[in-house]
């Protein structure tokens, strides 16, 4: 065998590898996914669903107060962060050069990378602690603030792809500065933003950490946002660190809802942004 | 020159502490379709941004001077000191790259600019606006069983002339073309020349080009821009044969641009 | 034409939404400000009483109101960097598989979903999972080695905490491999290189700073993430003898004890903890984009 062959045996041994490596690093997820079905699927019925829990040692009884509560927690965040989260995302691709848009720019950047936990912190201070007690207002808040920069972004980043000659194009018909950014490029850039919102969404859906001391949890059904309230992940932990094998079980179901709910999220916002 | 339409008065505009357009005074003839040309960078495209007021959305711009536009009814606007947006109604612009909406049908896409104003039409207008711009720009035959289709199927040309349309339906006094066959084909470009001739009986047309051969072909009346100067302006026949500017003689000759 | 009072309208609507992009950018950046300003405050208490002390003493005791964060600092570095060194492999070989081996098709795209999803699974899931998949598992691997059967402990944190950043290293350092200009590659094969030596002597250096900038910004993930490591690394409150001892991290502490935080210095030490974090993190994250953005402005 020639010294070339042999280097290209090497080159050819060392792709194996690699291709093997990553396959490897693909069973955690598999792993968590099959025991997430495995142990969650038999759990979840109609009554699992639609039912509040019941206490511990009696059969039955469902998460229906999480789902509840999720729904409106997300709510809640969607509320405070997207209209703000778009305009911000305006001015800064409309003026990207100023110094305002420079700060707070950066602002969106160090947010983005806040460990949620400090963000929990800071909704306790904001909302709890004026209030007196915890709330879902105060659990909306922080997942509020954790979606923002992620909206703020995907919005800038759209619009600053979108032509040129359309804005102007625009304009020279005579519309409004205002009316052009509301009804020609936002619209041009709507797929994007959705993107944000939806990849938003997946990710504070699953956030446990900020609720802990906002939203903090409620067995019961709640419609008071200035109340506590559960939420699936909050559900999941108080459960799955319970000593109780019926609520490990309810836990895995929970887990095998919201994993299912974020993964399709993430699936449908990947689907979304390689159409466009 | 008798019926004038859009007039400067010692227009000079700048980015920052470039100046692109010095002190040009320059008035544009009613229905007729007057040609700016210059080699690249000449201020050109600055000049009939001035027009409409585009000029001044460009970051640090800045406009001295006048521009008047005579309305029909003989009514004079110094567009300076109105609302820009009204201005850019009465004045439409056709740009360098075709720019239909891409969120809007072919049929909005003509009624943009009311759509976008608010400017409710009753259903019985718009669509008698749609056919009848549509036909101006000899579009209607190509695209009237797809109307509410999005206009991205269309060529370039196509989306071009749709441009045109949305400019036109606006119903405005003068528009202006900023090299708008130059992203497109040869064929494509003759019909667009052969429309702007149908279109000066009922529109003033100002189109900037860098292309000799266009201006000749399309205009009644030609400017010669260098280095942001007016050179040289008249009926296009006079300039064509008997250029009375040394420069204008080298462009016209392809010595510059 | 619209006439002249519309217009006045319009005029003071489009006047009316610059403010409103303009105070919605200084709200961001007030928000920013308040931000830092409200932690800073809420651990003045504590910062008070035990200075920069606080990063140095070991001791934790709510009873005496004696608050120092040297455990759970050290619990946090170690966990990340072990976490890190984990990764790592893993995601240098994801980059060169998924930026140069397979960049577009089925196989790439099933493997590129199956490698970031996992980012997806919420932190409180993945915990869930390691307490009753990983745990056991651990624990008799400990037995085996004669080490005190815990099962939690720093190295499964650090286990759990791998998975969760792969996908952000890897994701930035395959984008940084596929950057590598295709003129680069074939000069290589030019001169007679094989692939490998191709990737290991042009892609690796080429995209090194994006692969740099993946690790430090996975760094910062792994920093402050927290529930996956509260429910597996035991929650003790010294400082770990060894990686297989059980310990804490700051978002674990913060996570466990915020709503039985009695007293005002222990709840000000708590987000003394919280404001720690908040600076890590930050410095962390701001170093990571800046290595990120001179990647970008090289081309």
């Amino acid at each position: 065998m020639t010294k070339y062959e042999l280097r290209i045996i090497k080159s050819k041994v060392i792709s194996v590898i690699l291709t093997f490596i990553t396959i490897v690093s693909t069973f955690p997820f598999l792993l968590v996914l099959y025991f997430i079905m495995k142990n969650g699927i038999s759990v979840i019925n109609w009554e699992f669903l639609t039912s509040l829990p019941k206490p511990v040692g009696e059969p039955g009884g469902g998460i229906l107060n999480a789902i509840i509560g999720t729904a409106i927690l997300v709510t809640i965040a969607l509320i405070l962060s997207v209209p703000f989260g778009i305009l911000a995302g305006i001015y800064l691709a409309e003026r990207s050069e100023t110094k305002i848009a420079f700060i707070s720019r950066l602002v969106s950047e160090i947010l983005q990378g806040v460990p949620s936990i400090v963000i929990g912190i800071i909704a306790y201070l904001w909302v709890v602690k004026p209030i007196g007690y915890f709330s879902a207002l105060s659990g909306g808040v922080a997942l509020g603030i954790i979606m923002l920069p992620l909206v703020i972004k995907s919005t800038e980043e759209i619009l600053k792809l979108i032509p040129h000659e359309l804005k102007e194009a625009s304009l020279a018909l005579g519309v409004p500065y205002y009316k052009t950014i509301l009804k020609v490029m936002i619209p041009a850039g709507l797929s994007g933003i959705l993107t944000g919102v939806l990849t938003g969404i997946a990710r504070i859906a699953g956030e446990t950490a900020p609720l802990l001391f906002t939203a903090f949890g409620n067995p019961f059904l709640s419609f008071n946002i200035l109340k506590p309230i559960s939420a699936l992940p909050l559900l999941i932990f108080t459960y799955a660190i319970s000593p109780y094998e019926n609520w490990w079980a309810k836990a895995w179901g929970a887990s095998c809802i919201l994993v299912f709910f974020v993964l399709s999220l993430n699936i449908i916002t990947r689907l979304i942004s390689t159409r466009r | 020159m008798s019926d004038i339409v859009l007039r400067t008065e010692n227009l000079t505009a700048s980015y920052d502490e470039h100046i692109a357009v010095k002190n040009v005074n320059l008035s544009i003839v009613r229905n007729k379709i007057t040609a700016i040309m210059g080699p690249s960078g000449c201020g050109k495209t600055t000049l009939i941004r001035c027009f409409n007021r585009m000029h001044e959305l460009s970051p640090k711009a800045r406009v001295e001077g006048k521009v008047f536009l005579i309305e029909n009814s003989n009514e004079v606007i110094d567009i300076y000191s109105v609302d820009p947006m009204l201005v850019r109604r009465k004045i439409g612009m056709v740009f360098q790259k075709p720019n239909p909406f891409p969120t809007m049908s072919i049929y909005e896409n003509v009624i943009a600019g009311y759509i976008l104003n608010g400017i409710r039409l009753k259903k019985s207008d718009a669509d008698e606006i749609v056919e009848e711009t549509l036909k101006k720009v000899s579009l209607w035959d190509e695209v009237k069983d797809q109307l509410r289709k999005k206009g991205a199927f269309l060529s370039g040309g196509q989306q071009q002339r749709l441009c045109i349309a949305r400019a036109l339906a606006m119903k405005p006094d003068v528009i202006l073309l900023d090299e708008p066959t130059s992203a497109l084909d040869p064929v494509a470009t003759m019909k667009i020349e052969e429309l702007l001739e149908q279109l000066k009986n009922t529109v003033t047309i100002v189109i900037v080009t860098h292309n000799v051969g266009q201006a000749g072909r399309v205009s009644d009346y030609v400017a010669f821009m260098y280095l942001g100067e007016l050179v040289e302006y008249g009926p296009t026949d006079v300039i064509f044969t008997r250029p009375s500017h040394e420069k204008t003689e080298e462009f016209l000759s392809g010595k510059i641009g | 034409m619209a006439n002249q009072s519309t217009k006045k309208l319009e005029l003071s609507k489009d006047s009316l939404f610059n403010l409103l992009l303009v105070v919605s950018a200084v709200l961001l950046v007030m928000l920013g400000v308040g931000f830092f300003l409200s932690l800073f405050q809420a651990s003045l208490i504590s910062l008070k009483e035990f200075g920069l002390s606080f990063f140095v003493k070991a001791e934790w005791d709510p009873v005496q109101e004696r608050f120092g964060a040297l455990p759970f600092i050290y619990g946090t570095l170690l966990t990340s960097f072990i976490a890190l060194a984990i990764s790592l492999p893993f995601s240098i070989a994801i980059s060169i598989v998924l930026g140069e081996y397979f960049q577009k098709g089925f196989f790439a795209e099933v493997l590129r979903y199956l490698t970031e999803l996992i980012a997806g699974v919420p932190s409180v899931v993945l915990g869930f999972w390691g307490l009753f998949f990983l745990v056991p598992i651990i624990r008799e691997l400990e037995m085996k080695f004669d080490l005190p059967p815990y099962g939690v402990g720093i190295f499964t944190a650090s286990l759990i905490l791998a998975f969760m950043i792969l996908p952000y290293s890897a994701s930035i350092g395959k984008d940084a491999m596929r950057l590598v200009p295709n003129e680069l590659k074939e000069a290589a094969y030019a001169l007679g290189t094989t692939r490998w030596e191709m990737i290991k002597k042009i892609m690796l250096p080429y995209a090194r700073s994006g692969i740099i900038a993946g690790i430090i910004l996975s760094l910062g993930r792994a920093l402050g993430e927290t529930m996956a490591v509260t429910m597996v690394i035991g929650n003790y409150h010294g400082i770990p003898e060894n990686i297989f001892s059980p310990g804490n991290t700051i978002a674990s502490v913060i996570a466990n004890e915020f709503t039985e935080a009695t007293g005002e210095v222990y709840l000000s030490s708590l987000m003394y903890l919280g404001l720690t974090l908040f600076i890590v993190t930050t410095v962390v994250n701001i170093i990571g984009r800046f290595v990120l953005k001179k990647l970008q402005s090289q081309r």
